[in-house]
């Protein structure tokens, strides 16, 4: 690891696990004792019309973005060699199928930011915590954006593959290239870096429903029943626990 | 035969004066919380209305409740579980805000902080969603005893689904309207689609009594369980984002109370009691081809707990002696099969409602009486209830699907037991035929007791849970210095000295010789679950010993 300053080893490796631990700790943290918190906290109720467009747009756009990366970031370019695929053909689609993403997402964005930034009574519904969360994610779609249709589609292209992906990838093997990311293009150090920043503070925020998509729906008997049993005690100094206290305003 | 046990409502709508003592109770006591400002479990309803939230009786537009598939299967309304996943980001059928009313209160502190002036401070009316200035325009009683029915009485989808030239003499008759309250709480339906819409399994259907509640931890406010409720009895807390229905106040229930609207009823029209029902009927009933069956239908799943061979397999099932007992005492079971002068509340949409309504015979004889007849002479009632039309195919379509003969069979026998009891009173014999309604004497003195005279404990037959152990693992569990852990007491593995002062305790297993199958454990311990029917999920007590 010569060659990096103490900086880079603070901005591209310790900050990143501090927050994976935040993240997993957090989450653990709050599945265990905010389960009454734990919810998409929807506001189609307060506003209907947009959110029609604005949410359906935004998640599918998502999804799809979410499978790029996957593609993009965890996948290693050899492997998409080995089965002879070519980079030139990699950053076409790359560039192509991310662009439909993210004209997607630049939609359903606009539309629900605009909602939540000038219909009253959703904004009203905003906890601090989540305007951090909103505010990072909109830094990091924004970067990802400029990224993917900026460089990949208009500019020259830039192979992610072989600075950004590794570095990500090293921090899951224990053994991240520093300077691989402490050289790539700012944009992607500002997208990497507000990803972390999002990672660290979703256990926190609403952003916790997307661990709750009710796929078992699909299986389970359409009638729930429960019988009456013995149940513990809170813990002592958890039972009023609440993420949001009933009748303290946002 | 699967037998369970409900605890149901009947509401005998003749007797509600519309105070609205129901909801502010049921309000005072459940949702007094920023968030449930706009929710009410209990609410009054003047007929013909829109009722709260607006046309919520309108399936076609909310897609709430049940219906068929091609194949003649129940199906959601609003449509397949996978396309309510695709939907999930944007609920298609969800009310908004304006459909039931923005919650407001009043600026009150401008009251006193107001500076000196000439005209007297007012208060202006605040958004409890916004804190801004709003106009108010719509809201649960807006349309209080058909206050802007003119205008919006005739969009009642109970008048729209009137045959053509019924729903034009409704028009026509205007000013001579009829009118009556109904009060609505949740349904708590023995196949409730609420329930079954909710895509985090957060909702359920309590096995003891069949109350319907939302599990507040696992509701992850996905809302499709108030789209899915056709009666909108589930509403979204906006400030927790979670559902939230009416509990059919189970701490009280629990306790052998009755609920808190049963409680404070001025008018004492409420009744609550236990029915056996079978379980495993219910689907095929729900299922009925001709949503006019279904009355009829849910009918048909309901045991009688006079039956002997239904008291035997309801105790060998595990139901309580105590609960038999309660079950054979219902009056709502005596009014809604015994006396059939109970009626469901939208019976098409086919969720099988329990809270049962007996439908108003005023209107018919307030006609009566205007037309200078004896209203107490059931023959000129009879003739009434059939010139009257139109309030008997209004009341078809709110509680038998359409069907008209059920609403006239039960408001002849109402007629009839007035004409029996004034009879009785004036030391006359009755001129009348009681067989042709399908009525004994006896049934007509049963029903004038239910009906006129019944006392407190008469008209609210609630066993008490049977929660002994349950209590007891509570009650020794994280508590130091236990009273009950004295040698041989409840906390040291025995039944303790208050066992035998429970009634029925005893009966819950004691036919059954295998003791693992009698629900007793190894420290002999009775437990409330029997092990042969495993509710689906449940821990039961059965590893409690160890906790």
């Amino acid at each position: 690891m010569s060659g990096i300053t103490g900086f880079q080893l603070w901005w591209w490796v310790i900050l990143p696990y501090l927050a994976l631990a935040t993240f997993v700790i957090g989450h653990i943290w709050r599945y265990r004792y905010d389960q009454f918190g734990w919810t998409s906290r929807s506001t189609e109720l307060q506003e209907k019309k947009l959110l029609k467009w604005g949410s359906p747009i935004f998640h599918y756009g998502t999804f799809a973005a979410i499978a790029g990366h996957i593609i993009g970031i965890l996948i290693p370019e050899r492997w998409t060699a080995a089965i002879g695929i070519p980079e030139a053909a990699y950053r076409w689609f790359s560039a192509g199928a991310g662009t439909l993403a993210a004209v997607l997402i630049i939609i359903g964005v606009a539309i629900l930011a605009g909602r939540r930034l000038f219909v009253a009574r959703v904004r009203a519904t905003t906890s601090p915590v989540d305007w951090v969360a909103l505010i990072l994610l909109a830094i990091v779609i924004v970067m990802g954006i400029a990224e993917t249709i900026g460089v990949g589609l208009l500019g020259g292209g830039y192979n992610y593959r072989q600075s950004v992906a590794l570095w990500f990838r090293g921090l899951f093997a224990g053994n991240p290239d520093v300077r691989a990311i402490a050289h790539a293009p700012f944009l992607y150090q500002l997208h990497a870096t507000a990803a972390w920043a999002v990672i660290a503070v979703w256990p926190f925020s609403r952003l916790v429903h997307a661990w709750s998509a009710p796929v078992w729906y699909l299986w389970r008997p359409f009638v729930v029943y429960r019988s009456r049993k013995a149940t513990r005690p809170n813990e002592p100094g958890t039972s009023g626990r609440r993420w949001r206290r009933i009748g303290v305003h946002y | 035969m699967r037998i369970m046990a409900q605890v149901c409502m009947v509401m005998n709508l003749d007797k509600c004066i519309g105070c609205h003592t129901c909801s502010v109770t049921c309000k005072q006591t459940w949702t007094n919380r920023p968030g449930t400002e706009y929710v009410y479990f209990n609410n009054v309803e003047t007929k013909p209305g829109l009722g709260y939230p607006a046309r919520y009786e309108d399936q076609e537009q909310w897609k709430g409740g049940w219906t068929l598939d091609r194949k003649g299967r129940l199906t959601l309304k609003a449509g397949s579980r996978l396309k309510k996943l695709a939907s999930i980001f944007y609920n298609p059928d969800l009310p908004t805000i304006e459909d039931y009313h923005e919650p407001y209160s009043y600026d009150y502190a401008h009251l006193i902080t107001a500076p000196a002036g000439t005209r007297a401070p007012s208060v202006s009316t605040r958004s409890a969603l916004t804190g801004k200035e709003m106009n108010p325009t719509w809201g649960a009683n807006w349309e209080d005893d058909l206050a802007g029915a003119p205008a919006r009485a005739l969009q009642d989808p109970n008048i729209v689904a009137l045959p053509e030239d019924a729903a034009e003499k409704v028009k026509l008759d205007f000013e001579s309207v009829f009118m009556f309250y109904l009060p609505r709480i949740c349904e708590h339906c023995l196949n409730p689609s609420c329930v079954a819409s909710c895509p985090s399994g957060a909702m359920y259907k309590r096995e003891e009594d069949g109350i319907v509640l939302v599990d507040q931890d696992r509701c992850r406010g996905w809302r499709f369980c108030v789209s899915g409720c056709p009666y909108k009895k589930v509403y979204f807390n906006h400030r927790t984002g979670k559902a939230e229905k009416c509990t059919f106040c189970f701490p009280r229930i629990e306790a052998g109370m009755p609920t808190i609207c049963s409680e404070t009823c001025v008018g004492r029209l409420r009744y609550l009691g236990l029915v056996l029902y079978d379980a495993d009927k219910v689907l095929a009933a729900a299922a009925a081809g001709d949503v006019g069956d279904l009355y009829e239908a849910q009918l048909g799943v309901f045991l009688d707990p006079d039956d002997p061979a239904v008291a035997i397999e309801a105790e060998r099932q595990g139901i309580p002696h105590d609960w038999l007992a309660a079950a054979r005492r219902s009056p709502t079971y005596a009014l809604i099969a015994r006396h059939k002068v109970a009626l469901p509340l939208h019976p098409e949409y086919r969720t099988m409602p329990m809270v049962w309504y007996i439908p108003p015979l005023s209107p018919v004889a307030d006609v009566t009486v205007a037309a200078g007849y004896d209203d107490t002479d059931a023959e000129n009632v009879f003739a009434a209830i059939d010139a009257l039309r139109i309030p008997v195919e209004y009341l078809a379509n709110l509680f038998t699907a359409g069907r008209v003969g059920p609403v006239r069979d039960a408001l002849r026998r109402l007629a009839m037991v007035r004409a029996v009891m004034r009879a009785h009173q004036l030391g006359q014999h009755p001129t009348v035929d009681l067989s042709g309604v399908g009525l004994s004497e006896d049934d007509a003195e049963d029903l004038f007791r239910l009906l006129a005279i019944a006392r407190y404990e008469d008209r609210y037959v609630v066993p008490p849970a049977h929660a002994e152990d349950a209590g007891r693992l509570l009650a020794q569990h994280d508590l130091s210095g236990c009273s009950l852990e004295s040698e041989g007491g409840p906390g040291m593995g025995g039944d303790g000295p208050g066992h035998d002062a429970v009634p029925g305790f005893h009966l819950v297993r004691e036919d059954t010789a295998d003791a693992s199958v009698a629900g007793r454990d190894a420290h002999g311990r009775l437990h409330l679950r029997v092990a042969e029917h495993p509710p689906p999920g449940s821990l039961g007590p059965a590893g409690a010993g160890g906790i």
